[in-house]
């Protein structure tokens, strides 16, 4: 077997494999911050919170009504961006004109509020979730086996994270969001519901964090703390990414998922920090991130 | 204004400094306390059925002892060291604690057994596997009543690398109870003519083990020791199954409980060793009491749990016997006397505090052997105390004289 | 016009006979070190304008340093304060440099960066113990005073405390103050009269890192251990939530607010144990988690209609009544 920098090639490439598997979280949950962030200039911190949602609506879903993965698929994120409509209506909507600041310390709360609920149900032990009949099984890639269920993670990902971006990007939607978030009061000059926009929005970029949610719920252990776990991983990557940049936010965090990857190979106890590293120096050599644009 | 300020700060110091004031010392009751992990990775080992089970304890001594009456107190730690701490101390300086037990966590034992020490009241810890606790850190008023990780390694790790498994690597909880566990294990796999080739660290209550368990894949050994518990223990061999690393090495589960071939199930697990206390199936007094505990918590109990009963209903017999709650006089009494229970025969060594019985190596049977829900066990060898625990010519305890 | 010492004054004796009222002097100690540990967070965030993320980084270095200290290489207390003091400033500076350079929301990730990798290296260096944490640091003695006793520590303490509050309180209220203030209203204007803006936040970061610093080595020192708690991202929460809680801005906001989180979270669980124990309801045994909810709550109502904080609104309030 060939060895690279003393490492097996093998292990090399199940730990790049593994870190492209957390990539493609990284990049779906920094979406939704991005496009959240980019419209709404909240920095949505209960989105780690809103993601386990995701993952309990999917498990609560099989364990009390036997509803089963694929559906809860769809189910689950609607769920949340209903949730993240009422969020945004209910409080949000008031910190519009205040420093970011504000608006980052209630989601923080909300975030609080949220894992407390699911903590006091359900404790800080995970519940497992097993993956669905077609999905499970592995497949022997000659270097290592690799559960079929995250193949399917990456692959759904991708489609997922390549839709939203073609949608804001490419039609006339997306056009619209991006003129809102320019100049908002010209574009409602134009006769466009800017306040709703952004409500859909907020609602659209939690229901992205829901989807990843059920998409973790048969690889990581559904509990209440997963998502507090993440966010602060997530943020990083937004702000190495570019503050509000679509794209950026997508091919960092699949980036940095692989970095990570590689990190546990050679140094596996940083690999917790190793994007934190890269933010520092990001920040202090490109201020608006690898992508964004200085506002 | 500003001073208007001060008055308004200084009323709401004193409000809350009274509703934060518990300074009552309560002499004429006999107060229990135990802190245990009951929310997270260790909550089903021990947890509330241990709440429960003394409990029980309690209740078979009709609530009184030495005519005083018995309250029972708990607290979850969330596996915190510094949680523990200061919920033991405010439990001994506050509510006048007379006997505080360690559940689940080597690093929150530690913490308590220190505590304790400085308030000189006995503690016993169940939960915690740390050998330390009789060791380096051990005190005169620490009691390690259940198991520790020397007697999991020398019940496992031998039977294992016996058997044929002569690599290890380790799959070990980067924290007091996994090092111990490690380091202990590593011993006995050498002594046994096997090889250590290598070990990685997960934190606690660690979701995703595949990375982990992909470097243990490669490292080519035969043996993959886990050297964690609780749920910790149960998603790596999930993971370990999702990964197919089972097929390439034998998983070697160094602390597992009833709980976690409950959870996995016996095809997951069937074949695998494991060295426990007690076995609620072993004898007629340890079924009697398990029904009661089935009745009451809906599941089998584990050894921890058993444990707690019986360590309580020893401490519950000292008061009786001293008429005393003084740390001193019982920690005498607890050791000068036997434990002759559906749990243990037992003695509780004078100089370490290390409570020396018998422990059982089982293997878990297959789906096939299973009798009846909850039959998931049967005995390979008894283990005797003297060979399963550090022997006193061995120990690094200050207070043993060499 | 000069009440206000004497409000401080009548303050700090009544904190000092807290010992005589019942209060059990490990909750009032710990509730001064972590309300210290606000108000030098308050001079950098309500005085200076600059949100940090990642103050429990200062917290947690000085904990463990003055720990290592006090445990390993026998250094009597107020040494053993000091140079974990001194260790927090000199995360301070280095932080500062670092995150100066940036402003907004920028400066406080990079904050957050920093300290996430501070926290890092405290996970994985054998001297802090990881998980299992810094355990049995003695108290030792000063003056002949055994620190044993917990009466004895308290009076220490609260020297402590009045000394790193005294300290805020001439800084805030002398020119290098005033120049903080500025900078935090309009930054160029103060810049364009001169002001070297960069080294004034530098310094009020360092001095700020230190007082946490102080906070954190004191800390250790009253409960015997330091931990990874101390050091972790949610700790730097907290203490945005005290000052937020307690006003921003003001000298003893951080102070309430610091004693409303910390009375909560103790009471909370004690509560929860109570209203099961007499319903019957395990649920209620569960309320003790939902600490964060509370403290969750309390958060989002503050930011939505409390901005100024408790001690803020209610000088607010005084003045409106005090007008009619």
């Amino acid at each position: 077997m060939t060895d690279f920098f003393g490492v097996p090639l093998p292990a090399l490439l199940g730990q790049l494999l593994l870190g492209l598997v957390n990539g493609s979280f990284y990049a779906m949950l920094s979406l939704g911050l991005a496009v959240i962030f980019g419209m709404l200039n909240i920095i949505n911190f209960a989105h780690g919170a809103l993601y386990m949602m995701g993952a309990f609506l999917a498990w609560m879903g099989l364990e009390y009504f036997g509803i089963n993965y694929w559906a809860m698929l769809l189910i689950a994120p609607l769920i949340v961006g209903v949730f993240g409509l009422v969020i945004e209506r209910l409080l949000l909507q008031w910190l519009y004109k205040l420093d970011h600041l504000y608006g980052l310390l209630l989601t923080f709360g909300l975030t609080l509020v949220i894992e407390g609920v699911f903590r006091s149900f359900f404790g800080v032990g995970g519940q497992p979730y097993a993956a669905p009949e077609a999905l499970s099984g592995a497949t022997n890639l000659g270097f290592m086996i690799l559960p079929n269920y995250r193949a399917w993670v990456v692959v759904a990902s991708l489609v997922v994270c390549l839709g939203v971006w073609v949608l804001i990007e490419k039609t006339s939607l997306g056009a619209t969001l991006r003129a809102g978030t320019e100049n908002p009061k010209l574009v409602q000059a134009f006769g466009v519901n800017v306040p709703r926009l952004v409500t859909l929005t907020y609602a659209g970029g939690v229901a992205l964090a829901g989807f990843a949610g059920v998409l973790a719920a048969p690889i990581l252990q559904v509990n209440a703390l997963m998502g507090s776990n993440l966010i602060i991983v997530v943020f990083a990557v937004v702000v190495i990414g570019g503050m509000g940049s679509i794209l950026g936010s997508i091919l960092t965090g699949l980036g940095l998922g692989v970095v990570e990857g590689l990190t546990k190979v050679f140094y596996p106890e940083a690999s917790n920090t190793v994007v934190f590293v890269v933010m520092a120096l990001v920040l202090l050599v490109r201020p608006a991130g690898l992508f964004g644009k200085e506002k | 204004m500003k001073t208007t300020l001060k008055s308004i700060a200084l009323a709401s110091v004193l409000a809350c400094g009274a509703i934060g004031a518990q300074a009552q010392i309560s002499g004429d009751t006999i107060k229990i306390g135990i802190i245990t992990d009951m929310s997270s990775v260790y909550a089903d080992i021990d947890g509330a059925g241990g709440v429960e089970a003394i409990r029980m304890a309690i209740a078979d001594a009709k609530g009184m002892a030495a005519g005083k009456k018995i309250e029972l107190v708990f607290a979850d730690h969330q596996n915190k060291a510094d949680v523990a701490a200061s919920k033991a101390r405010e439990w001994f300086d506050t509510q006048g604690l007379d006997l505080l037990i360690g559940g689940t966590n080597s690093g929150t034992s530690l913490a308590m057994a220190k505590v304790a020490a400085e308030k000189k009241k006995p503690f016993i810890s169940i939960g915690a596997g740390t050998s330390r606790l009789t060791n380096e850190e051990c005190t005169p008023y620490t009691i390690h009543y259940a198991y520790d990780t020397v007697a999991l390694a020398n019940g496992t790790g031998a039977a294992v690398t016996k058997s044929g498994g002569k690599t290890w690597y380790f799959l070990t909880a980067d924290y007091a109870f996994g090092t111990s566990l490690q380091a202990d294990t590593s011993a006995v796999v050498a002594k046994s003519g096997g090889q250590v080739l290598g070990a990685v660290k997960h934190p606690l209550n660690a979701s995703d083990f595949s990375s982990f368990l992909l470097q243990a894949q490669s490292s080519k050994a035969q043996i993959l020791g886990l050297a964690n518990a609780g749920g910790d223990t149960i998603n790596a061999v999930k993971a370990a199954n999702e990964f197919g690393i089972t097929k390439t090495m034998k998983l070697a589960g160094l602390l597992m409980f009833i709980n976690d071939v409950h959870s996995l199930g016996l095809k997951t697990t069937e074949g695998m060793y494991l060295t426990d206390s007690w076995y609620w199936n072993q004898s007629p007094e340890a079924r009697a009491w398990s029904r009661r505990f089935f009745e009451k918590m809906k599941r089998m109990p584990s050894s921890l749990q058993a444990a707690d009963y019986s360590a309580v209903s020893h401490y519950l017999k000292a008061v009786e016997a001293t008429k005393s709650d003084d740390g001193d006089k019982l920690m005498a009494q607890m050791k000068a006397t036997p434990v002759n229970d559906f749990y243990t025969k037992a003695t509780i060594r004078k100089e370490d505090g290390r409570a020396v019985h018998d422990m059982f190596l089982l293997q878990v049977k297959t789906p096939k052997e299973s009798a009846e829900p909850w039959d998931y066990f049967k005995v390979v060898t008894r283990i005797s105390g003297d060979d399963a625990f550090t022997k006193l010519a061995d120990s690094k305890c200050p207070l043993v004289k060499k | 016009m000069n009440k206000k010492p004497l409000g401080y004054g009548a303050l700090f004796i009544a904190i000092a006979l807290l010992p005589f009222l019942g209060v059990y002097p490990i909750f009032a100690m710990k509730v001064m070190c972590y309300a210290l540990f606000a108000c030098a967070f308050n001079l950098l965030i309500g005085f200076t304008g600059l949100l940090s993320f990642g103050h429990a980084a200062f917290l947690g270095a000085a904990a463990y340093a003055a720990g290592h200290a006090m445990k390993v290489w026998g250094f009597p207390p107020l040494v053993g304060i000091a140079f974990g003091t001194l260790m927090a400033a000199v995360a301070g500076l280095v932080f500062g440099l670092l995150a100066i350079r940036r402003s907004g929301i920028y400066f406080s990730m990079i904050t957050l960066a920093l300290a996430q990798m501070l926290f890092f290296y405290f996970l994985q260096a054998p001297f802090t113990g990881g998980e299992d944490g810094l355990q049995s640091v003695p108290r030792g003695s000063l003056l002949g005073i055994n620190l044993e006793s917990d009466s004895a520590l308290y009076y220490l303490v609260l020297a402590i405390f009045i000394f790193g509050f005294w300290l805020i309180y001439r800084t805030v209220h002398s020119p290098f103050g005033q120049v903080l203030t500025s900078i935090r209203e309009n930054e160029a204007r103060a810049t364009s009269l001169g002001y070297d803006a960069a080294r004034f936040k530098l310094m009020a970061f360092v001095l700020s890192a230190a007082l946490a610093g102080l906070a954190g080595a004191t800390k250790t020192l009253v409960l015997g251990f330091a931990t990874l708690t101390d050091a972790i991202w949610t700790t730097s929460g907290l203490v945005i939530l005290m000052t937020l809680v307690g006003g921003m801005g003001t000298m003893v906001g951080p102070i309430v607010g610091a004693l409303v989180i910390i009375a909560l979270e103790n009471k909370i669980g004690d509560l929860g144990q109570w209203l099961a124990s007499l319903t019957g309801i395990q649920w209620f045994g569960g309320l003790g988690e939902s600490v964060s909810l509370v403290t969750g709550l309390i958060f989002i109502v503050c930011v939505l209609a409390f901005r100024r904080g408790l001690v803020g609104e209610a000088g607010a309030l005084w003045e409106r009544v005090r007008k009619t």
